[in-house]
């Protein structure tokens, strides 16, 4: 099988900083991965190299678009989102002031098949293509566990709930990718066991290739099916879980040494 | 107390139209804050754009009303894509002062092609009105308040039901994270342009007919109490800008009839004042604190 996603030297500069460099990843359809290093280690400039917040300084991000490659790398976000990928953020993003319903509404934009003459005619094209937004949203809401609460502003919802929220809202996107920017940060471990479940499931459901950052090792470990270690905006190491678990550059650089 | 009726009915009127203008000053200001002082411009290039239909086309009151919305949702547009698109991650006061330049060119060149005379308007309504215990309200009147209620219908159900409202909440809110979900920023402000400017091209149709006449330096009066309007419901708040609007209107109303109508501009001005001292926010503006 062609990989889905496939980045060839990589790299990002700002100012003389390089934040990351010379990063190589092929990514299989329908993997479950997992980015980990140190603070600072250029995992989030990463992900916005991926989803066309940054331009890349050198280097290819090519998706595979229904077996074309597609170089992506330095094209508009709404554009790359367009073409499936989605993403969560490490700090909350939410739109505050919305309803649960309305951000997940918002993020099904693209598809939402109607134009500005139709809303402001409001004709038969217009209703129908609502009333689908409104039934895919609730489906998504579902999944994440917030359908009862999808009439309340975002900003009132809990922190774990604002996290899945953040999720449902980028499912809505439809993508084939769903980049993660620690999910579970600042969750419990039983809220941390949950959301694994729900990634896995949403994962199969969705047929979803899923990339995520994260620092719970419990996560990541039991979750992801390969691992990228950063450290100083550099790829040192790649692997499944037991690998990286062995490898002793990564315990050195992120894991730390056995007691 | 029948005068005191009477000049609420007026500074009503009066104040539809302002509530028109300020809500395209509220709408750019809250998704790309910036003030954009063309936006009085929009609404003269509407009344005249309301004169040349109606004299030379022969057009009556709803079409004439369509086609100055559109004649002036694209102007603004244009507007937007040339002279502040390009300015988008400048300063906030260069596009600022890009705004008051644009003002000067949309003034100025409608003044090189029509000249300084004051245009005035077929007779398009009936002139009838209707005596209600002591207040007279007139067609053109009830006219106004039909059509400044509708609009105002029209654009909460856009902004809270439709997609591109959506878009625009979100775009206002967190552009970043709204480019993010696939919505194309650039569309949206474009959009927000266009209903604003459509709003401002019905306001100086409406306003051309209310006092009979057009002249392209129109636009620059109005335009700041209507900014002020904005200002005092709370920039960036579209109940504000109706409140605002409408309480300006009758402010400037109540002066002419029980104070002095050398003093129905400076009113305005002193309502700004009170504001930016008492509450800088406004009626029912956020609380927000700049970014350094």
């Amino acid at each position: 099988m062609d990989e889905i996603l496939k980045v060839t030297g990589l790299s990002k500069n700002f100012g003389g900083l390089a934040a990351v460099s010379g990063i190589n990843m092929n990514i299989m359809p329908g993997e479950l991965i997992g980015l980990i290093g140190p603070n600072g280690a250029g995992k989030t400039t990463l992900f916005n190299l991926l989803t066309g917040v940054y331009e890349p300084s050198e280097g290819l991000i090519e998706l595979n678009v229904e077996g074309q490659k597609k170089q992506i790398g330095g094209m508009k976000p709404y554009k790359i989102t367009a073409l499936g990928m989605a993403r969560t953020f490490q700090n909350i993003r939410l739109f505050k002031s919305m309803t649960v319903l309305e951000n997940v509404k918002l993020a099904m934009h693209k598809n939402a098949g109607y134009g500005v003459w139709s809303a402001l005619l409001r004709n038969g094209k217009f209703y129908n293509a609502e009333r689908w937004i409104e039934e895919k949203a609730n489906e998504y809401l579902r999944e994440v566990g917030l359908y009862r609460k999808r009439n309340e502003k975002a900003t009132n919802l809990p922190y774990g709930e604002q996290r899945r929220l953040e999720i449902a809202r980028a499912l809505a996107v439809q993508p084939r990718i769903l980049f993660l920017d620690e999910p579970a940060a600042g969750m419990n471990p039983q809220e941390t066991d949950d959301l694994t479940k729900l990634i896995r499931h949403l994962r199969d459901k969705y047929k979803l290739t899923v990339i995520l950052i994260e620092h719970d090792m419990s996560l990541v470990m039991n979750l992801c099916e390969r691992i990228f270690v950063l450290n100083y905006g550099k790829l040192i190491a790649s692997g499944t879980p037991d690998e990286i678990k062995n490898n002793e550059f990564v315990i050195s650089a992120y894991l730390g040494e056995e007691m | 107390m029948g005068q005191f009726l009477q000049q609420l009915i007026n500074g009503l009127s009066l104040g539809s139209i302002y509530a028109l203008v300020a809500l395209g000053y509220t709408m750019v200001y809250g998704i790309i804050k910036l003030i954009n002082f063309a936006h009085g411009d929009v609404y003269m290039i509407g009344a005249y754009t309301a004169f040349f239909v109606t004299t030379y086309m022969g057009m009556s009151f709803l079409p004439a009303l369509l086609v100055c919305m559109i004649v002036c949702g694209i102007l603004g547009v244009l507007i937007e894509r040339i002279a502040y698109r390009p300015l988008r991650n400048a300063p906030r006061i260069t596009a600022l002062i890009t705004a008051i330049g644009v003002s000067y060119v949309i003034e100025y060149t409608t003044q090189f092609f029509m000249g300084t005379t004051t245009r005035t308007y077929p007779a398009m309504l009936p002139n009838t009105s209707w005596q209600l215990g002591p207040v007279r309200i007139s067609y053109l009147q009830m006219v106004i308040f039909s059509v400044t209620i509708v609009l105002m219908i029209l654009l909460t159900l856009v902004i809270q039901k439709t997609k591109i409202g959506r878009a625009m909440r979100a775009v206002s809110a967190d552009e970043d994270a709204a480019r993010l979900m696939g919505i194309s920023v650039d569309n949206t402000i474009s959009f927000t342009f266009l209903i604003g400017s459509a709003l401002a091209g019905a306001a100086g149709m409406l306003v051309g007919l209310y006092y009979n006449a057009a002249t392209p330096l129109m636009g620059m009066v109005p335009g700041l109490k209507a900014f002020v309007a904005a200002v005092f419901g709370g920039i960036g708040s579209i109940p504000g800008a109706l409140v605002g609007g409408l309480f300006i209107g009758i402010a400037e109303s109540m002066v002419v009839a029980y104070g002095s109508s050398l003093y129905r501009d400076a009113i305005v001005y002193a309502i700004l004042i009170i504001v930016l001292i008492v509450r800088p926010t406004g009626l029912f503006g956020k609380n927000e604190r700049e970014k350094v």
